[in-house]
């Protein structure tokens, strides 16, 4: 019996900021105390607010603490779990009011979240199996196999309108019913997992999986009872290392309690769950790759159809649902499909998690009803654009999706909007740009992005991405012509149409999109040879204004490459053939008589 | 483990752990003071009482027992503050483990407020 228990982030985020050191001087400072046997320290997955980490939270009052160091834990212990007096220094500033502490749930970045998929993630312990059951864990399991049909399990998930979280947003249920019945007499099917998820700054999977691992592995279950099958894979990255140790554990926790494994529940249905670590190629992230991937081979995708359905992993019908989509699917066992059909819109329902990265205030993971709108997102959840600049546009989907200009702020997050206004939902990464990006810059970026990671199985991939990332380094030098647009724009719509997967067929919305919405910046660094937003190095040109200069040379002392030259007291000059554009002078200057066009 | 049955005793079991995690502001929040003075003449074992008492009883969803510094009632240590939503604050002093339990059975599950005990 605990009277208290003090939560201490171990996602990947709050660890590599030294979480794991904390939680070690916190046990020896309470078992100091001798508090040992009335609090209890739990490492729980991630919290969202990856931002202010180390995060601790102190229950039953609820005292979030953020930003906590090593030399902070005496006191906390000393002052708030002997004493209880609460470290106000030490405590989220957004939850500190005139009138004391407020709840953590009213606070601006958690009172618009809907927290489904995420509901246990900061809560419990991801590698205790008791706490996953005290929170209602696998009762969905249980219901399904006592109380339920397949086909009734089935037609759950497709009244739920639960669609794919990791990208292409196809009907869960429909997928579940194709794998049922497309091969009648199949003599093995399976059941997967894709959490094999490499979209630059995207790490929603990664915190499902370090956070509630059992959820996974209780909605495999349910949808190989659906299909028919009684093996299941989760394909994860190795670069994942938390991820992977969790599931491990995780997986060996629900084979003792027989929640995996022969005749589970005493039902007479048998479900085993093994672990693939992918090697980290990004195109394994591609269904037909993954299972070309967990099959021994080399992870090339295969045409489609056959569809894995009929002919997935080892030939047979397999399904393969992504970590966020499956996170969904107890709930829905458990509280129907009304009630999840009841958040989002019309054709996107219930809650998309988005990992919130690039120019925002509060980096992290959030979980929102589909329908939020962007504005809502970024400048109420995320806090906003540091340092009082402007937003220029987001970019969601990664690799394969596309951005959002400003114009577009008040539209509301579906599967559908992004699609029409050229991004896509994609797996839910949203990099926020401000006007210091450059929109050619960030195309170029990804694109060499693709270019690394094409599998070369396909010409359209494997040359179209190299030769269309040339064209833009060509643009973001300065060597660009309005020719080069046009060329651009074929070679997309090209490699989109003949692209074997996903990765080349999806590849060039990027540059699409920003040609798209910022042609004119495009245009800017073709005809005027200049880069508006300061970025590309090859087309910018530092000067000092003669009139400012007071001739300090403290510029001059600092440019590396000396090449400001002039007399104390006199104005002095860059010699642009020498300038490396480095910025140092700029930053330098107290006068500001340097600026860059 | 196999049956339903066991299933939900575990989840039984874990009720208290996973209530103690949620912040409920409708729940009747019982502080104990634990200043210098409050720990010097045991609010330690009292809040600890409290605490067992709540979760024998599994009343933990709608009561949380927590800790606050000294309020400045030394002479009368340990004291304890019941808070129900909407209901004048009671303040208990001069408490025992066994006084907590009382309190916990006749005032938070019975609804009476135990006099004898006030300050």
């Amino acid at each position: 019996m605990y009277r208290s228990h003090v939560l201490v982030c171990g996602g990947t985020g709050c660890t590599s900021s030294g979480s794991q050191q904390i939680i070690d001087v916190l046990k020896k400072e309470i078992k100091a105390a001798g508090l040992e046997n009335e609090i209890e320290v739990v490492k729980t997955g991630c919290f969202g607010l990856c931002a202010l980490g180390p995060i601790m939270i102190v229950y039953p009052e609820g005292t979030f603490y953020s930003m906590v160091q090593e030399k902070d834990i005496p006191e906390i212990v000393s002052e708030h779990l002997v004493k209880g007096r609460i470290v106000s220094r030490l405590v989220y500033d957004e939850t500190v009011t005139e009138n004391g502490i407020k709840s953590l749930q009213d606070t601006a970045f958690y009172s618009k979240q809907h927290r489904v998929a995420l509901r246990n993630c900061g809560v419990i312990s991801p590698e205790n199996i008791e706490e996953y059951i005290g929170t209602g864990g696998y009762e969905a399991l249980g219901k399904v196999l006592t109380e339920m049909t397949p086909e009734e399990v089935i037609q759950t998930i497709l009244d739920s309108g639960l669609r794919g979280r990791g990208g292409g947003g196809f009907p869960t249920g429909m997928k579940w019913k194709l794998a049922r019945n497309i091969v009648p007499d199949a003599d093995q099917k399976y059941v997967c997992c894709n959490a094999d998820e490499g979209d630059p700054g995207a790490f929603m999977d990664r915190s499902v999986l370090e956070g509630d691992p059992h959820v996974v592995l209780e909605a495999m279950a349910i949808a190989g009872y659906a299909i028919g099958a009684n093996q299941g894979y989760i394909y994860v990255r190795a670069e994942y290392p938390i991820a992977v140790k969790r599931l491990e554990i995780a997986i060996n926790q629900a084979r003792e309690y027989g929640m995996l494994g022969k005749d589970i529940f005493g039902t007479g249905f048998d479900f085993d769950i093994g672990l693939r670590l992918g090697a980290g190629a990004f195109v394994c992230g591609e269904e037909t790759a993954l299972m070309t991937s967990i099959e021994g081979n080399r992870g090339e995708p295969r045409p489609r159809p056959p569809f894995p359905a009929e002919k997935g992993l080892f030939q047979k019908p397999t399904i393969l649902n992504n970590v966020e989509t499956y996170a969904n699917i107890p709930q829905i066992i458990l509280k129907g499909a009304d009630w999840f059909a009841s958040m989002g819109t019309e054709k996107s329902k219930g809650t998309k998690v988005f990992a919130l990265g690039g120019k925002i205030k509060n980096t992290g993971l959030v979980e929102i009803p589909m329908g939020t709108t962007l504005r809502t997102v970024i400048e109420e959840i995320g806090g906003g654009i540091p340092n009082g600049k402007k937003f220029k546009a987001a970019q969601t989907g990664g690799p394969s999706g596309g951005c959002i200009p400003a114009e577009h702020y008040d539209i509301p997050i579906d599967y559908d909007n992004l699609i029409s206004i050229g991004s896509m939902m994609g797996s839910g990464g949203l990099i926020v740009m401000d006007e210091d990006n450059c929109m050619v810059d960030i195309a170029k970026f990804f694109l060499a992005f693709t270019v690394d990671e094409s599998c070369g199985k396909c010409t359209p991939c494997r040359i179209g991405t190299k030769r269309l990332y040339e064209m833009l380094d060509k643009i973001t030098k300065g060597q660009g012509t309005l020719e080069d647009l046009d060329k651009i724009e074929e070679l997309c719509y090209y490699i989109k149409n003949n692209s074997l997967c996903g990765l080349g067929q999806t590849a060039p919305n990027p540059v699409l999109s920003t040609l798209r919405y910022f042609r004119d910046e495009y245009v800017a660094h073709v005809v005027d040879k200049t880069c508006p937003a300061g970025v590309c190095k090859d087309l910018l040109k530092y000067n000092i204004d003669p009139d400012k200069c007071r001739g300090c040379t403290l510029c001059a002392r600092k440019c590396p490459a000396s090449a400001i030259s002039g007399t104390v007291k006199q104005p002095h000059v860059i010699d642009q053939d020498k300038c490396v554009k480095c910025g140092a002078c700029m930053e330098t200057c107290k006068f500001g008589a340097i600026s860059k066009n | 483990m196999k049956s339903l049955e066991e299933l939900k005793a575990i989840k039984e079991k874990m009720k208290s752990t996973i209530d103690l995690r949620h912040e409920d502001p409708s729940a009747t929040k019982v502080i104990v003071n634990m200043g210098t003075c409050g720990i010097a003449s045991g609010a330690r074992e009292v809040l600890n009482a409290f605490a067992e008492a709540v979760a024998e009883n599994g009343i933990t969803k709608s009561v949380m027992v927590s800790q606050s510094g000294c309020s400045g009632h030394c002479e009368n240590e340990p004291v304890a503050e019941v808070t129900a939503p909407g209901k004048e604050k009671v303040i208990y002093g001069n408490l025992t483990p066994e006084k907590a339990k009382e309190i916990v059975e006749k005032h938070l599950i019975g609804g009476t407020v135990v006099e004898e005990y006030k300050i």
